[in-house]
């Protein structure tokens, strides 16, 4: 309802817009009380012995214990992807290969709801999120790389191409089962074996996966889980019989794992951090470029590393693209994550909530003036409303570094050239939007723009036949796509 | 009392539904003097009747997502192995030993999952961006041809049925068959997978017949854009290429027999019923500077 104000006329749907609870039922799906490691296609105790809780972020109780491997753990999981690849997986014909990843596709299509309702539990995202994006695009990333198990030398004529042998992998607590498919897929089609550590966050839908490897008949030991926090990752990458370290998180872990695997022979792919430019146009069409903004840097309570956290308006639509972008961010919903309603669930932690809570304060702190509409935030687990900042410089800490939340820098450009100068200059490079009606401009503004994935009149797209992966600090590599294929492979 | 066992009847497909031939006849062919089966005798009306399916299922199937159309392959495979037993009766029937009947089989599943796969990828290796001078951004993809007859192999009622019909409908054409003429049972028990098998209707269908009557109607059509022939006949090879003329048919002829070798997965056949399409699209180059960073 529109509420008459002294300044300015602004929407405030809070009060009077009520919507009637829709939540997701969480009877159907099935949690241990205690996770073991899953190694050489059991699960086994850590020798560890240790234990940590994993939490729902939007209710802060415990969902599940789960183990912590050590470094005798991650030991006996390399050794079993390593006899694994020896004695099974690399004697097998793409073709065989392959059939095994469909499997897998078909068992996470046939039990989709069960792992976006644990994804929604376990990270805070809403439902409404896990259950048609990230369940849908990680069953159809290993659809996608099945078919290529049989058809590698299409990709690369010429070269002949070999598995590694056994690849660590390393995963983000935003999209837990959509980067650990982003992960093992390609891994498995090109004939690798793993060894793979989810967020410790975010264990579950990894052991969830881990029971459906073994539905699906999978070798022993081709996916090993080991679940913890840093060290246990630390473990994977430093020991010497992984051919290559696959890596999703900040850019400040990435350099630390590029620094302890140098001088190794180990491959590494890094799919770092972000900080993407999203630039409207003058011409643009601005309701879709709106929602895109919305999109680009509320999707998944903006805990994704291609947000588009950095949004360029051209002057002259500035007034109306803001207040569009306010109205817009009024009609928002936040809160509980199994609520179908739900726009921005929970932050997926405590630690990562002080996190984005420190960069408001710095922005402010620093001059920029901050806008959140109002929200009624649950009393219980982890919360950030939509937030936006203006007044904001190219130097402004805000507008530099990852922040991994719901935050959006905003600021103005006159011509073509600032904004492209202005975009371009981050140590960052995994993604930018631009937004126009004119395809001439938009085409320009892509070449133009030092970032893996440019996004035009849409944003936060992503597909398994698409590479994604960045430039510059960013990190290095490709996942997906025909081109996401060699990096787990070598060649004559 | 002995329970009396229910025959089936073999009809053909068209559109997704199984119609007697409008014409009413039908052969019998014979496997080592017995008779398999009253089968449809095709007329010329079929043929017509299962062209303008197919055309019309043709944009819908084209339109379908390259992810989509992989996963409905993948779906006649799954079909096909719950089916297994009575392909493997029906191959015997036919006259196969039953080792070469399973292994027919296995085979058939194994190359419905091979083009399943190329699906989405075919475009993403063969299509092209194009490094042309003038400032546009130019790239090349490939189309799904349209409607194809395909002539299937006479000598592999399954196995080169299906060799033929995947690399087809993987990019998006739809197709008019004629099946083995004497071996049709796998052909119309397979228009039964495809059924139930999430392909709609009209996508494949699938006639019985006789080749020397309905090969020119292939020929002939206007609104066929493609054959793929299986055969190796000269006469009707010449025959084909010479109807194909008036509509500038595209036709592809793969007479090789044995289709248990590897050779038939390729995704050179799925491109030989594709077309390719060059766009250009301008790129303004106001920005003459570029960026420092």
């Amino acid at each position: 309802m529109a509420k008459k104000n002294k300044k300015e006329i602004t929407l405030d749907l809070s009060s009077d817009w009520g919507l009637a609870p829709a939540p997701e039922s969480t009877s159907h799906i099935k949690l241990k009380k205690k996770y073991d490691l899953f190694i050489g296609g059991k699960f086994v105790k850590p020798k560890s012995g240790k234990y940590f809780d994993t939490i729902n972020p939007a209710t802060e109780e415990v969902l599940a214990q789960i183990a912590e491997a050590d470094d005798k753990d991650v030991d006996l999981a390399v050794k079993s992807a390593r006899k694994a690849y020896d004695n099974v997986w690399s004697k097998l014909s793409g073709k065989e290969r392959g059939k095994y990843i469909y499997r897998i596709a078909r068992l996470i299509q046939e039990r989709a709801r069960e792992f976006s309702v644990i994804e929604s539990l376990d990270g805070g995202k809403t439902i409404r999120e896990s259950r048609d994006i990230d369940i849908p695009l990680a069953a159809a990333h290993f659809f996608y790389h099945a078919g290529w198990a049989d058809k590698l030398e299409y990709a690369f004529p010429n070269r002949k191409p070999e598995a590694l042998g056994v690849v660590g992998q390393i995963t983000p607590w935003n999209f837990p089962m959509l980067m650990i498919a982003w992960k093992i897929a390609p891994a498995l089609a090109t004939g690798n074996t793993v060894v793979l550590k989810p967020a410790e966050t975010t264990s579950l839908t990894a052991l969830k996966l881990a029971e459906l490897f073994q539905d699906a008949g999978l070798p022993d030991g081709v996916v090993n889980i080991v679940t913890g926090h840093g060290t246990t990752g630390s473990h994977i990458v430093n020991h010497p019989d992984v051919n290559k370290v696959a890596f999703t998180g900040s850019t400040g872990v990435g350099k630390i794992i590029m620094k302890a695997i140098a001088g190794t022979n180990k491959k590494s792919t890094m799919e770092l951090g972000g900080k993407a430019a999203n630039i409207i146009m003058e011409d643009a069409p601005l309701d879709q470029a709106v929602e895109g903004v919305i999109n680009g840097i509320f999707f998944n309570q903006g805990h994704v590393c291609c947000a588009g956290s950095r949004l360029y308006i051209q002057e002259s639509v500035y007034p109306i693209v803001m207040r569009k972008l306010k109205d817009r961010m009024q009609a928002l919903v936040v809160g509980d994550p199994m609520d179908k309603n739900t726009d921005i669930g929970a932050i997926n932690s405590k630690k990562q909530l002080d996190t984005i809570k420190n960069y408001i304060k710095l922005g402010k702190a620093e001059g920029a003036e901050m806008y959140q509409p109002k929200c009624n935030l649950p009393k219980k687990g982890y919360w950030v409303p939509p937030t936006l900042f203006t007044n904001v410089a190219q130097s402004s800490t805000i507008a530099k570094e990852e922040i991994f939340g719901p935050v959006l820098a905003i600021q103005t450009f006159r011509t073509i050239d600032e904004v492209i100068n202005k975009a371009n200059n981050t140590p960052y490079g995994l993604s930018a939007g631009v937004w126009s009606d004119k395809g001439s401009k938009v085409f320009n503004l892509t070449s133009q723009m030092k970032a893996g994935v440019v996004w035009a009149n849409t944003y936060n797209k992503f597909d398994p036949t698409s590479p994604f992966g960045g430039y510059k600090e960013s990190g290095h590599g490709r996942e997906g796509g025909m081109q996401g294929l060699e990096a787990y492979l070598k060649f004559d | 009392m002995e329970r009396l066992e229910i025959l089936k009847t073999y009809k053909i497909y068209i559109g997704g539904a199984f119609p007697r031939t409008e014409s009413g006849r039908y052969y019998a062919p014979f496997v080592n003097k017995t008779p398999i089966g009253n089968i449809c005798l095709s007329s010329r009306k079929d043929v017509r009747n299962a062209v303008v399916a197919a055309r019309s299922a043709q944009s819908g199937w084209a339109g379908k997502s390259a992810a989509n159309r992989s996963q409905i392959l993948y779906r006649i495979a799954e079909i096909l192995e719950g089916r297994r037993a009575q392909f493997q009766s029906e191959l015997e029937l036919q006259g196969s030993s039953k080792a070469n009947a399973t292994k027919e089989i296995n085979a058939t599943i194994d190359r419905l999952i091979y083009f399943a796969g190329w699906c989405d990828k075919v475009t993403q290796v063969f299509g092209s961006v194009n490094p042309v001078a003038s400032s546009h951004f130019n790239f090349s993809t490939q189309e799904p041809t349209g409607v194809v007859g395909i002539i299937a192999p006479e000598d592999s009622s399954l196995l080169g049925l299906v060799s033929f019909i995947a690399p087809v409908i993987a990019s998006g054409n739809t197709c008019v068959v004629l099946a083995s003429e004497n071996m049709p049972l796998c052909s119309i028990t397979f228009a039964e997978v495809l059924a139930t098998s999430d392909v709609p209707g009209g996508v494949v269908n699938i006639l019985t017949g006789n080749t020397k009557e309905l090969l020119e109607h292939f020929g002939k059509h206007m609104d066929v854009n493609a054959i793929f022939y299986g055969r190796s006949s000269d006469d009707e090879i010449k025959k084909l290429q010479t109807l194909a003329i008036d509509n500038l048919k595209r036709i592809k002829i793969k007479s090789e027999g044995d289709y248990l070798n590897d050779k038939w997965e390729n995704p050179y056949l799925i491109l030989d019923f594709m077309e390719v399409k060059t766009t250009w699209h301008p790129i303004e180059a106001i920005s003459a500077t570029g960026s420092v960073y």
